[in-house]
């Protein structure tokens, strides 16, 4: 938010609208309770005791106009695109999509062999941030909230908006030794 | 009683589907009239994914056909490609003992996990959102242990046909015995919180009872059909691995609500969850009793991890082989068909979700729509289970 005017008494703060608002949303994700398949546990246990994504605002909905933020915790089907798509439709703007997971990046493990698996929930609905994984840790799908969150709060009225896509990854990451080769 | 029909879609998204399940449901003011189950949003084809990969390439997606119990789908599949390898002395793998052993070790584990899930669930469709926190913190010891065994928390690819991919890491007994403790101690606070909570049991009482004949004619299995007083286990009837050297006690369903309760209702199938959680408990305690010691060669017949399956996969006989085993949400059976090549030429799976959510057309007219949520947490349907 805007700085604060030392000449200004106690309690009181100036910004601008846009900031005030953007700050508001940025602390106040909530999320759609949305999972279609494996990724969905882990986005449950996200939500659960030790990674506590309410302490970050998130609080799940279960119907999407009360949401601002859409995970796709999951494999789409062709079946199912249709749907996500009017689910995404029924949110109100400023909304967000969280790609979680190879399948809804790209059809993930299925994306060749499988004749039923939308390649990536991108070809219904914008995303805004794809994790990789399959599936994502519960620390990656917390890391990619706050890079959304970035984009979050560079949001302005009328919508003016980052519209490209992110993903998170880091090419030098150093994943160690497999556990089970010590 | 009769008024105008109204048509209610239930999800493909509903919190309280598990998944994307769609029920098209007819009211008849609050009495459902009609369900309509419509699947297939989750169809994922893997059971053709099967005829293009290779036999042991088929592995990590037999965790995508249940996720909440990947080490169960393994150990089907690990078995049915093994029994197939049987048909002929010179493919016919000798699995170590201490193998066979990890696996009925993790197969329960990821039981009590997979139990954990659809207890919380349950009560949280209900309405009680603070079980599911608590089942959700176990959960997470349960995938703690996992991820150090084999570097996953939810879809494992830990076993292989011929073993297990990693041996116990170190100091792996006395972190699943000190897990088996904490869990005993926080079943007992669970069951005070939840399992006697009058409100609760009232709510579950009466609902949806499946007699036993009837259990039996829907092909419902596991604690579906153990709920409605059939004591039928796989482990305990038909026994693989190392599960015939166990004493399994097959706890039933009992009217264990009360007065208004009946057998075969909501709040006996989810008692029994709860005693399979203890019941488990017991089994892992008496597995890690007979455990061997490891031995220096991986596939040392006692006290290895894995039998080299890799020439054997090349050419594996012809047949076909049919292997059941008792998953947590019922019987999971591998059909495969082999023509001697690299990849069978059919995986047919079954499993025990498809029976159950066969069964809502069938049990759900008559209830409350209110209740339409709580019998579907009791049977514990997950959907991936259902479409494949
Ligand atoms: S990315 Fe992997 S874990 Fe996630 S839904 Fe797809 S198969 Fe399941």
């Amino acid at each position: 938010m805007g700085g604060t005017d030392p000449d200004l008494p106690d309690g009181v703060h100036l910004t601008a609208v846009d900031d005030l608002f953007a700050w508001g949303k940025e602390h106040s994700l909530f999320y759609l309770l949305f999972a279609t398949a494996c990724c969905g546990i882990e986005l449950m246990q996200t939500g659960g005791p030790r990674y506590d994504v309410d302490r970050l605002g998130m609080i799940p909905r279960a119907t999407p106009r009360q949401a601002d933020l859409m995970i796709i915790a999951g494999t789409i089907t062709h079946k199912m695109a249709s749907r996500v798509r009017t689910l995404w439709e029924q949110m109100t703007e400023p909304r967000w999509v969280v790609s979680m997971g190879a399948c809804a990046n790209s059809g993930g493990p299925f994306s060749k062999a499988s004749y039923s698996v939308l390649n990536g929930v991108d070809k219904v609905i914008p995303v805004d941030v794809y994790i990789p994984g399959c599936p994502p840790r519960p620390e990656a799908l917390i890391d990619g909230v706050m890079v959304l969150r970035e984009r979050v709060r560079r949001y302005r009225t009328l919508g003016l908006r980052d519209r490209d896509p992110q993903v998170i990854a880091g090419a030098d990451d150093d994943f160690g030794t497999h556990p089970g080769k010590a | 009683m009769s008024g105008e029909r109204m048509i209610l879609n239930m999800g493909p998204h509903h919190p309280a589907t598990h998944g994307v399940l769609r029920l098209e449901v007819e009211t008849d003011g609050e009495v459902v009239a009609a369900v309509r189950p419509d699947i297939g949003y989750l169809h994922r084809s893997i059971e053709k994914i099967g005829e293009r990969v290779e036999w042991a390439q088929f592995v990590p997606y037999t965790d995508r056909v249940d996720y909440v119990c990947a080490m169960n789908a393994n150990h089907a599949y690990v078995l049915a490609v093994e029994a197939l390898l049987a048909h002929d002395p010179a493919t016919r793998l000798a699995i170590p003992r201490r193998a066979e052993a990890i696996r009925v070790l993790v197969a329960e584990l990821n039981r009590i996990s997979s139990h954990l899930i659809a207890v919380g669930a349950m009560a949280m469709d209900i309405g009680a959102y603070t079980p599911f926190l608590h089942a959700i913190a176990q959960r997470e010891a349960v995938n703690d242990l996992f991820e150090r065994l084999c570097g996953q928390r939810l879809t494992y690819n830990y076993m292989t046909v011929g073993g297990v991919a990693f041996d116990l890491h170190a100091g792996a007994e006395e972190q699943i015995a000190a897990f088996l403790g904490e869990l005993e101690r926080e079943m007992v606070r669970f069951n005070r919180l939840v399992t006697a909570n009058a409100i609760f049991r009232e709510r579950c009482a009466g609902v949806a009872v499946v007699g036993a004949a009837e259990a039996v004619a829907w092909g419902l299995s596991g604690p579906n059909l153990r709920g409605s007083g059939v004591a039928m286990d796989l482990r305990r009837d038909a026994p693989y691995g190392i599960y015939g050297e166990l004493d399994v006690q097959v706890p039933v369903g009992e009217a264990y609500a009360g007065a208004r309760g009946r057998v075969g209702d909501c709040y006996d199938r989810y008692v029994v969850r709860l005693l399979e959680i203890l019941e488990s408990v017991r089994l892992i305690r008496a597995v890690l009793g007979l455990l061997p010691p490891p031995a220096a060669k991986a596939d040392d017949p006692v006290g290895g991890f894995q039998a080299d399956a890799t020439k054997a996969l090349r050419a594996p006989p012809a047949g076909e082989v049919r292997v059941r085993t008792e998953a947590p949400r019922g019987e999971m059976a591998y059909i495969l068909v082999s023509t001697g090549g690299r990849q069978p030429w059919r995986v047919r799976v079954r499993t025990g979700s498809f029976t159950a959510c066969a069964m809502l057309g069938h049990l759900l007219p008559g209830v409350f729509l209110a209740d339409v949520v709580a019998i579907i947490g009791s049977l514990d349907i997950v959907l991936p289970e259902v479409d494949r």
